[in-house]
């Protein structure tokens, strides 16, 4: 018995060595080709994509809207055995594309690769009816994007448009799928994550033919949270038809709040081109238009601001006593400095002016004699004290606001090596030569002049608190610019008659940013100057100021007046209840 | 009544307890990470707490089973075969029935199955029988202990129906009867018989099993012929084997438990989802364990006092043997699949205890191997 115990341990032995042999050879000798195998037996998370949160201006008008879209895509475990040119034609796609998409893949192994966005119904049925030939293939629908105004109010309101690399790292974007698309641009951008939502899941258990085996967990999405912009898209429509086809910018504020009404830039761009992912050529295309559709003229344009600046120097020298509204100044056409002559933009003078008069018809010379008495330094302290030379602080991603440019003694010997000279002050005072201002802080000024010295913080939604600063003007000083302002537009010789309104009553200001030197001569709309106004209407009891800005569009009264005239007409429209343009 | 005798510390088998209490530490570990749900969120089934509270319990058997002499054993023999017997067969009327088999029988909240004590009550009766007898066995009193040994419970445990513990107890049947000794010429003719009636007995034994049983052998032959059907159990343990390479995926790392492509993972399949998290090394570190747990249990046999602890612990170290080789030898594909869990690793609380009381039998034959020695 003990012999054949003895055997028994040998038996033991025996099978211990072919186990450990085959061991080597599962794991050993095959275990690279069994990892990959392992690989392919994978949940399937299918992301439900959440409804995005609408966007509605100021009297809820719904500006976008949510539209189902389809796409198409693969799991992972069925790459390997496709066939890669039946599917580029099935989906009308070049077989690189394809396998572009298919190694480009970086995700989690159990999200789905998506093949292609924005299918027709043709296309879907065409997919459904093959189905059977390519495993692992299938059809997801999608929330996609469609504004509703096209491109009215496109540069507030943005766009969505895929992850970028450059983005895909972000903490806040990493568990977004690959394809997913976010705000680009704009307020779409601005409040992403509000109007996201939570996407939902389901995590299907597949098995390694890909056969669905069990739905595991399912989150339901949560719809994105509305938001209600301060924006009148009506007068974003009217503001777009009164500029025609000329190029330029619109911004308009409620002066007791800093609540954006219309901050329109034209030309503009479609978003709906945007919604279900940009195709390249129409991008390239946007981008390489020389008239710009993507510059938003309104915060990133900056220009010499002309005679809307006059605000500033005749704000400053009222409250530096430097003259009063009875104090006149001849003006005989031009005023001389050393070799040079500084001409009024009346060749023939304006006689004797006080302020009032200087403003409503404009003359420089009265400009040239306060920028003499006030001196650059004193121009430049009251120009930042109303926002210029500085950023308003609007937030429009992915877009920077530009700071415009108020020149000084200290800034001209940095940037240019050079002593201020009088002459620097002539022109700086009506607003010409280094000054610098956008569309948004001219309108911010005017508000500031309209509500008695509170320069606010630009807001776009109506849940954000208003926030000002007050400048320290005196009210009585503030109400002599206020009544030129009335005076430019509504008294005889006033360079903005054409702003007149039935309406409403507007006060308001021209002005022409020179191109080039006028005597060079040269013509052609190139070489036209840019025309500007600011305004606020009603003139008594302001509550919206705008500055209108048209480039080479000519006069400041000819061409900007009457834009601002119909943008004010339209919110008037709505605010008393006299819209006849619906009927 | 029970006296702790000093000796029986000192000559205690600390060895293959050792060896018995790190094979149920792995397998609770194991069963931990092959029940892990595949989403972090989803709850973790508590089989590995159930296994920890059968462990508690196994334990304890095994320490009282140590304690008492195993010649108790060798006088209860016919009553504790007469009441295994009773059990299977009530068992069969008015057990419970689950994944088409009646096996359990319920006993207040717990489920106690039958036939995985009726292995050890087996190898206990059976080595009493043959004690007594000469050795090598004659051919007319070694067909009537067939009869009485081998057939009737063996059909018991086939209508069940369990294919594993039949095969497990024909098998201990024909090694504890090789080891007793049998006739040269009787082996040689069983072998003529067995090969003349293959193709007979075959289509029998086949028109009587179960259509899952069937597909299984066929799957066996040849598993590549239907990847996603039957052959998909093989598949997927190779793969999950194979997968973990020469050192492992890592603990809490392996895929395919978890993600549910291995089935039975936390029972049968065990050893697979064990090799994918340690990988070669650790697969044969585990296999190793068992090989001394295997020789030991011979070395007790060897260096048993008398004729029946030498067959109980030959009988219990061959059971052991069978269902390591059967078991593994499925997870790897080279045996067909049939339903046996790895001693002491795989999920099951009947298992378990019956597992740690062969155990406490094998340590209670090694403590008392010195003639003297009667406590």
């Amino acid at each position: 018995m003990i012999r054949r115990i003895t055997l028994t341990g040998y038996i033991i032995l025996l099978v211990v060595v072919i186990f450990v042999l085959r061991l080597w050879q599962l794991q050993v000798l095959e275990g690279d080709r069994f990892k990959m195998l392992s690989e392919s037996n994978r949940l399937r998370i299918i992301k439900t994509p959440a409804p995005r949160g609408i966007i509605y201006d100021r009297n809820g008008n719904a500006m976008v809207k949510n539209i189902p879209f389809f796409s198409v895509s693969i799991s992972h475990d069925s790459i390997k055995d496709i066939d890669t040119e039946a599917l580029a034609s099935l989906l009308g796609m070049r077989e690189s594309d394809i396998i572009d998409r298919i190694n480009k893949r970086d995700q989690s192994p159990f999200v789905p690769i998506k093949l292609k966005l924005g299918l027709s119904f043709e296309e879907v049925a065409r997919i459904e009816a093959r189905k059977s030939d390519f495993p692992g293939l299938f059809v997801e629908t999608e929330v996609g994007r469609s504004y509703l105004y096209g491109k009215t109010g496109a540069h507030i309101i943005g766009y969505l448009g895929k992850i970028r690399s450059s983005q895909a790292t972000s903490v806040e974007l990493k568990d977004l799928p690959q394809d997913a698309l976010i705000g680009q641009w704009g307020v779409e951008a601005l409040y992403d994550k509000e109007l996201r939502g939570s996407p939902g899941e389901r995590i299907i258990e597949v098995d390694a033919i890909g056969r669905q085996l069990r739905l595991l967990r399912e989150i339901s999405p949560v719809k994105g949270k509305d938001i209600t912009l301060t924006i009148d898209i009506n007068m974003h429509k009217a503001v777009e038809d009164a500029f025609g086809t000329k190029a330029g910018a619109l911004v308009a504020f409620k002066v007791d709040t800093g609540e954006v009404l219309v901050l329109e830039s034209l030309p503009s761009f479609d978003p709906n081109i945007f919604a279900k992912g940009i195709q390249y050529p129409d991008w390239v295309s946007l981008i390489n238009d020389p008239k710009r559709p993507m510059l938003n003229r309104a915060i990133q344009s900056q220009y010499p601001p002309g005679s809307t600046f006059k605000i500033i120097p005749a704000i400053a020298a009222l409250e530096e006593k430097l003259i009063d509204r009875n104090a006149t100044v001849n003006c005989t056409g031009g005023i001389s400095y050393g070799r040079w002559n500084f001409g009024c933009w009346r060749k023939g003078g304006h006689g004797a002016v006080n302020l009032h008069r200087a403003i409503v018809e404009s003359c420089d010379v009265y400009f040239y004699e306060l920028g003499k008495r006030l001196g650059i330094e004193r121009i430049h302290k009251y120009a930042l004290a109303f926002g210029l030379g500085k950023k308003t602080g609007i937030n429009l991603p992915p877009i920077r606001e530009r700071e415009g440019l108020i020149p000084s003694q200290k800034w001209k010997m940095e940037a240019r090596k050079l002593p201020w000279y009088l002459g620097d002050t002539f022109i700086s005072s009506i607003g010409q030569g280094s000054v610098l201002a956008t569309p948004i802080q001219m309108a911010l000024l005017t508000a500031a002049v309209a509500n008695g010295g509170h320069l606010y913080r630009p807001i776009l939604t109506l849940e954000d608190k208003p926030s000002s600063i007050k400048v320290d003007v005196g009210v009585d000083n503030l109400q002599i610019i206020r009544d030129a302002m009335a005076g430019v537009v509504n008294e005889p010789g006033g360079t903005a008659r054409r702003a007149q309104s039935q309406l409403v009553s507007i006060a308001g200001k021209t002005g022409t940013s020179q191109v080039v030197g006028k005597k060079k001569g040269l013509t052609g709309e190139r070489f036209m100057d840019h025309a500007w106004f600011i305004a606020f209407a009603p003139v008594d009891k302001p509550e919206i100021a705008l500055a209108v800005f048209v480039e080479h569009g000519g006069g400041g009264g000819a061409v900007a007046a009457p834009i601002a005239k119909r943008a004010i007409e339209a919110y008037f429209k709505v605010e008393r209840g006299l819209n006849s343009d619906k009927d | 009544m029970i006296k702790i005798d000093r000796r029986l510390i000192k000559h205690f088998d600390y060895l293959t307890f050792s060896i018995v209490m790190l094979l149920s530490l792995i397998g609770i570990m194991t069963i931990y990470s092959a029940t892990r749900p595949p989403v972090e969120t989803l709850n973790h089934p508590d089989f590995y707490l159930k296994q920890i509270l059968w462990l508690v319990i196994s334990l304890s058997a095994l320490v009282i089973v140590t304690l008492f002499d195993y010649q108790w054993f060798y006088r209860l023999s016919r009553y504790l075969y007469i009441v295994g017997l009773i059990m299977l067969i009530v068992v069969l009327i008015a057990g419970k029935t689950t994944m088409g088999a009646q096996r359990w029988i319920m006993l207040g909240p717990l489920t106690f199955q039958p036939s995985e004590f009726f292995r050890v009550v087996f190898i206990i009766a059976f080595s009493a029988y043959l004690t007594p007898l000469q050795e090598p066995l004659q051919d007319k009193t070694y067909i009537k202990s067939a009869l009485l040994f081998a057939l009737f419970p063996l059909l018991l445990v086939f209508k069940q129906p369990d294919l594993g513990t039949t095969i497990l107890l024909f098998f201990i049947f024909v090694s504890l009867s090789l080891i007793k000794g049998i006739n040269r010429k009787f082996i040689a003719l069983a072998l003529v018989i067995a090969i003349i009636s293959v193709p007979f007995l075959g289509q029998i034994l086949w028109d009587r099993l179960k259509d899952y049983q069937k597909s299984r052998i066929t799957a066996f032959i040849s598993p590549e012929e239907d990847v996603a059907g039957a052959g998909y159990h093989i598949n997927q343990s190779k793969i999950t084997i194979g997968s973990g390479g020469l050192f492992g995926k890592g603990y809490l790392k392996g895929t395919q438990g978890p993600l549910r492509f291995l089935p039975e993972k936390h029972t049968d399949f065990i050893f697979a989802v064990y090799a994918e998290e340690w990988g070669f090394i650790g697969s044969v570190f585990l296999i190793g364990l068992y090989l001394l747990l295997l020789l030991r249990g011979l070395d007790t046999a060897l260096k048993a006092k008398d004729e029946f602890g030498r067959l109980v612990a030959a009988g219990i170290t061959s059971m052991f043997f069978i269902y390591l080789t059967v078991n593994v030898g499925m997870t790897m594909g080279i045996l067909p699949v049939v339903g046996v869990p790895l001693p002491f690793v795989s999920y099951g609380g009947t298992a378990l205890l019956s597992n740690f009381i062969a155990a406490g039998i094998l340590i209670s034959i090694r403590t008392r191997r010195y003639e003297l020695f009667y406590p």
